[in-house]
């Protein structure tokens, strides 16, 4: 085995603009998910079946076809549609819708884990239906489901080199490009295999310190 | 100790009738009948006691006028206003008038025990930050707690959890207070201070009290009458006096005896 400190500090501006890049993918991805996955899980608790049924219909969809499919069809079909987005605005919906079927889930766990003499009480005091939510039920969910939601950031970030394919330069690309320019691939590879590792240990140490701090 | 509920006007019913009635009230599960048929009203600032042996139905009346539970069959009003049918806004406008405090207390274990006590009265009836908690600090004051204001629900004893729901109900002003088996989830050492605290309340506020109890002596003090349950019929009911001292029906004397 070859090892080149020059291939590494060589790759290094590259790698940086991936990484950029990626934290940027993720932070996004992982805030359309969070937000939209909530969204889900609150509407297939309205009433009317006419809401529950499509909004089941259509996660369920998404959560059973390849992240991959979905990257291809966002960026491919929907400009024949007249829909333009950036490579990376792309990437980062198709992401966030993505994992937001997932979210959904973790959400309704959460919400059914509140014990129903919650909402009893919340009715005893007449509070309306929006601070029976807010005040009382989300706040309780919400802090069961940081742990479960975490894992999820953890598989979006090791899903971010899938944007590779739709031209966004994450640092997989970077270091496909770097490889193809130069013959080298050890010297990217193991950079941004590290790199991964420790995104991946610095967010969880950032949902540890939010878990806490929602906790208290 | 003072109570500072007395401060609102003395509940008078609107419709001049009965500040509570059930008339011809049925409640099933499936084929159980949890209520049959049941008649009965209680007049405003009035004690009722609901004695009688587990499964009778005690609860599922409590839960009806809560509108925590629909009826199978027939009227339940509250302050002359009927509850089912009602549209929803109306029902969140009786269920204003009435306070419930449940046996496992129901704390919201988010909010500190403060904003357990203000949470609707600012929501709900529309009070300031600063009116709510001084009527919080007092009734915490009442109670006991004043000093565990910023404490979350769950760093309390059973005992003062209670003590905290009791006060959470009374900060909405309510004209009834549903109590169910407040006691029984307590450890036997900390039932007293609740009862203390719920005798002091029937003595010195003029609320109507709905109380589903197996604490014999507790309903023999506050009682101005008891209603004894036996599978979803009222039994027998009458002043503590008679219920306990000399009921009419053997049933009646079986099960005081048994829980005595
Ligand atoms: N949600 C429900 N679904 C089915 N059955 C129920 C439900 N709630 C109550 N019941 C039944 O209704 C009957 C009366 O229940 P209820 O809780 O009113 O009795 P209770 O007099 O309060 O008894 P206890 O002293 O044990 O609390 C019981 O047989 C119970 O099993
Ligand atoms: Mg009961």
């Amino acid at each position: 085995m070859n090892w080149d400190w020059n291939a590494v500090s060589d790759f290094m501006p590259h790698f940086w603009d991936g990484l950029l890049v990626t934290l940027e993918a993720l932070a996004l991805g992982s805030l359309i998910s969070f937000a939209l996955g909530l969204v889900w899980a609150l509407l297939m608790r309205v009433p009317t079946r006419w809401v529950r049924w499509p909004v089941g219909a259509v996660t369920e969809f998404v959560r059973n076809t390849p992240l991959l499919v979905q990257l291809f069809f966002l960026f491919y079909v929907l400009p024949e549609w007249g829909v333009t987005m950036s490579a990376l605005t792309t990437g980062v919906v198709a992401i966030g819708v993505h994992y937001s079927t997932y979210t959904m889930q973790v959400y309704r766990a959460g919400i059914e884990a509140v014990p129903v003499g919650q909402w009893e009480a919340a009715t005893a005091l007449s509070l309306s239906v929006r601070r029976t939510w807010t005040a009382v039920i989300l706040p309780q969910a919400v802090r069961r489901v940081v742990p479960a939601l975490g894992n999820y950031v953890i598989a979006m970030l090791k899903d971010t080199p899938l944007l590779m394919v739709i031209t966004v330069l994450e640092m997989l690309g970077q270091a496909r490009l770097y490889s193809q320019q130069t013959f080298r691939f050890t010297e990217p590879l193991t950079v941004i295999g590290v790199a991964f590792i420790l995104v991946s240990v610095l967010a969880s140490l950032l949902l540890r310190t939010l878990e806490r701090r929602l906790v208290r | 100790m003072s109570v500072d509920t007395t401060e609102q006007s003395v509940p008078t019913p609107s419709s001049g009738g009965p500040l509570v009635r059930l008339e011809q009230v049925s409640k099933r599960f499936g084929d159980n009948t949890v209520l049959d048929r049941l008649d009965f009203s209680v007049d405003a600032g009035k004690h009722v006691t609901l004695i009688g042996p587990s499964g009778s139905g005690k609860t599922t009346i409590l839960r009806l006028l809560m509108t925590l539970t629909e009826p199978d069959e027939g009227t339940i009003t509250v302050d002359g206003e009927r509850l089912f049918p009602a549209s929803e806004k109306r029902r969140r406008e009786v269920r204003k008038k009435i306070g419930m405090v449940f046996q496992q207390f129901n704390l919201f274990p988010n909010m500190s025990v403060l904003r357990n006590l203000t949470e609707a009265p600012v929501s709900v009836l529309g009070l300031s930050k600063d009116e709510a908690e001084h009527r919080a600090r007092e009734l915490l004051d009442l109670v006991g707690l004043a000093d565990k204001c910023d404490m979350r629900p769950g760093a309390l004893s059973g005992g003062q959890q209670q003590r905290v729901a009791i006060a959470r109900a009374l900060a909405m002003r309510p004209k009834v207070l549903l109590l169910d088996e407040v006691t029984s989830a307590l450890d036997p050492e900390l039932v007293a201070g609740v009862l203390d605290l719920l005798r002091d309340i029937a003595r010195s506020t003029d609320i109507t009290m709905l109380c589903v109890t197996h604490e014999m002596n507790f309903a023999r003090d506050i009682s101005d009458q008891v209603l004894m349950f036996d599978s979803g019929r009222i039994l027998e009911s009458g002043p503590p006096e008679k219920i306990f001292g000399d009921p009419e029906q053997e049933r009646t004397r079986e099960f005081i005896s048994a829980v005595l």
